[in-house]
């Protein structure tokens, strides 16, 4: 009997949010992107208390100057300081990015979740009309709903925070539908919990990790979509400023004042690069596959 | 396979009708009268109940649907209202430009993705796999638009080796062709090519873990002849469908590839009847483009099946 009892308890394993977060600090890259978003995110929050000129203050004394002392990464061709139109431009990007995730999940969640719940019916007309919402390329329904909804930074949102919209149901339902056939699920349609409680006490936080790297993703989709609506005329309108509306008016300007072309496009680059990193890197920690 | 093909239109149909009453009704959520759009300066009663009139815009609205499918259905998309020309011969115009763009790209996409893919599989774990995959990242973050003006700066505007813009029909010039398209290509290709690289990547590794791999192996073949014969032959399978799906991507990247090289294809015409107000242009183009999009999907699903005999099977 003492022998029995002498016997080691196995080590408990740690809580699963901690065996992610380990797993998500051990992933370089992840944490290279998490740093890089960060760095972005903060500098945006700054920008009204950043010792820097405003973004649409002009000083015709200095029309397309290069990089110097006076402004870092140059001017534009009114004489506007680019840095402080790039800080600013970082809080129209990265706006855009989370409002259009958010409004993609505000509508993708419920209508997935309702579909891959109730089946029958319901499930069949919300999963054709994903299906021929998916059928119009991401960007070009975009295009149109912005240029339906008239240009301006808000409709670029919801344009293409509508566009993303039938990326989430797909994955919400398919979760859903993954999730209902769990024992703890049909326990607790056996103890007579509503339909409601199931869903936000069950299926709800089941389905949020594979939700959450979707989102990260998108963000990064968003942001590029933003850009180049912006780019397009469709998204910021000027003098506002957006890294694709800077983008728009450097095109006229590429021998005069190469500048003003290559830092806005860094800047997407490396934001967008920073959210896939961590997306990955995200998707890998919440694989349980992957120990 | 014709009974699947068969089946799967019939499914199609319904989508391709949702589509159709979407991108309809899109239009007729908008604030304000088409008509004083169509009309102008013109403001005359008369006028505008002559154009209500016209374009039945007194009919109840699925009425005015019906109509609308009805004459979609004959390739009727309506005219465009700042050229006067009938949509579907302005698409039919644009579209061999934006072809030949979109199958320069793929190439560029498939000669880079799919060899980088097979070598950062084979060498998994090893800096070639790492390099090979930030550079695959790095070409999912890049905006092309921002890609295609720096390769303006450096390669036409610095180097002067290729033209900055312009079109040059393939028949016309094939050579002169190619060289301007060059540029506009290898930008959206590079998209592309790091989404083929990553799934290229993906299914050899699946493929390399396989036991007809190990068997190859055991049996003394060479190295070369098991990765290339055995395994990238399977690991193709998946790799050839996701190009068929890649066709609304280069749809997308044609917007803004066409927009910053001025070529005169589908993607441009997007913008300018998006900038004119050209709603039936807008329309005729989302409607054609979902369709494709679905056509391709039903493609890709039987291409898969002919590749894979498993599939067929079920």
């Amino acid at each position: 009997m003492s022998a029995l009892t002498d016997i080691p308890k196995p080590e408990a394993l740690p809580p699963r949010q901690s065996r992610i977060w380990r797993k998500l600090r051990r992933n370089t890259s992840a944490m290279f992107g998490a740093g890089v978003v960060s760095m972005f995110v903060i500098i945006a929050l700054l920008a009204p208390v950043l010792p820097i000129p405003g973004p649409a203050e002009t000083d015709w004394g200095a029309v397309r100057k290069a990089p110097s002392a006076a402004h870092w990464l140059g001017t534009d061709e009114i004489g506007r300081d680019i840095l402080s139109r790039m800080i600013w431009g970082a809080q129209a990007s990265l706006l855009a990015g989370v409002v259009s995730v958010a409004i993609a999940l505000a509508v993708g969640i419920p209508l997935g979740v309702l579909s891959g719940y109730c089946r029958g019916w319901t499930d069949i007309i919300v999963s054709r009309i994903t299906e021929a919402l998916l059928a119009a390329p991401f960007l070009i329904l975009a295009i149109a709903l912005a240029a339906f909804l008239g240009p301006s930074l808000t409709n670029a949102m919801i344009a293409i925070g509508l566009s993303a919209v039938p990326i989430f149901i797909r994955l919400a339902r398919a979760q859903t539908m993954q999730v209902v056939t769990e024992d703890y699920v049909e326990g607790a349609h056996a103890v007579g919990l509503s339909h409601p409680a199931i869903i936000t006490r069950y299926v709800l936080p089941n389905i949020v990790p594979p939700l959450l790297v979707q989102a990260t993703l998108t963000i990064a989709t968003a942001i590029i979509a933003e850009a180049s609506l912006s780019f397009l005329g469709l998204g910021q309108q000027p003098p506002s400023p957006s890294w694709g509306s800077m983008l728009n008016t450097a095109k006229a300007f590429l021998e005069q004042a190469p500048w003003m072309a290559m830092w806005p496009g860094l800047a997407i680059f490396l934001v967008v690069l920073g959210f896939n990193l961590f997306g990955d890197g995200l998707r890998d920690a919440l694989d349980p596959r992957d120990t | 396979m014709l009974n699947f093909i068969g089946h799967r239109l019939l499914v199609a149909i319904p989508t391709i009708l949702l589509i159709s009453v979407f991108v309809f009704f899109l239009q007729k959520l908008l604030p304000g009268d088409p008509v004083l759009t169509l009309a102008g300066e013109d403001r005359n009663p008369e006028v505008l109940a002559f154009l209500r009139e016209k374009y039945r815009l007194n009919d109840p609205l699925y009425l005015q649907y019906f109509h609308w499918i009805g004459n979609a259905l004959t390739g009727d998309l309506g005219v465009s209202l700042r050229t006067q020309q009938p949509v579907i011969t302005l698409l039919a115009q644009k579209l061999p430009v934006t072809l030949q763009l979109a199958i320069m790209a793929l190439i560029i996409a498939v000669v880079v993705g799919i060899p980088a893919g097979i070598l950062s599989a084979y060498h998994k774990g090893t800096w070639i796999d790492w390099i090979a995959n930030i550079v695959a990242l790095s070409g999912l973050s890049v905006p092309n638009f921002w890609l295609g003006i720096m390769m303006i700066l450096l390669v036409s505007v610095k180097l002067g080796w290729l033209p900055a813009s312009g079109y040059q029909p393939f028949a016309d010039d094939p050579l002169q062709s190619i060289r301007t398209m060059l540029m506009p290509a290898f930008v959206l290709g590079t998209g592309l090519a790091a989404t083929l690289m990553r799934h290229t990547r993906s299914a050899m590794l699946g493929v390399l873990q396989s036991d007809y791999v190990r068997t190859a192996r055991a049996k003394g073949l060479s190295e070369q002849r098991v990765v290339i014969k055995h395994a990238l032959r399977n690991a193709l399978v998946p790799v050839v469908t996701v190009i068929t799906l890649l066709f609304g991507e280069l749809l997308a990247g044609a917007v803004l590839t066409e927009q910053i090289f001025t070529i005169p294809g589908f993607g441009k015409l997007v913008v300018d009847a998006v900038f004119n107000r050209d709603y039936a242009v807008v329309q005729g183009i989302v409607l054609c483009t979902a369709i494709a999009f679905v056509l391709m999907n039903i493609l890709s699903d039987a291409l898969y099946r002919v590749l894979n005999p498993r599939m067929s099977d079920q």
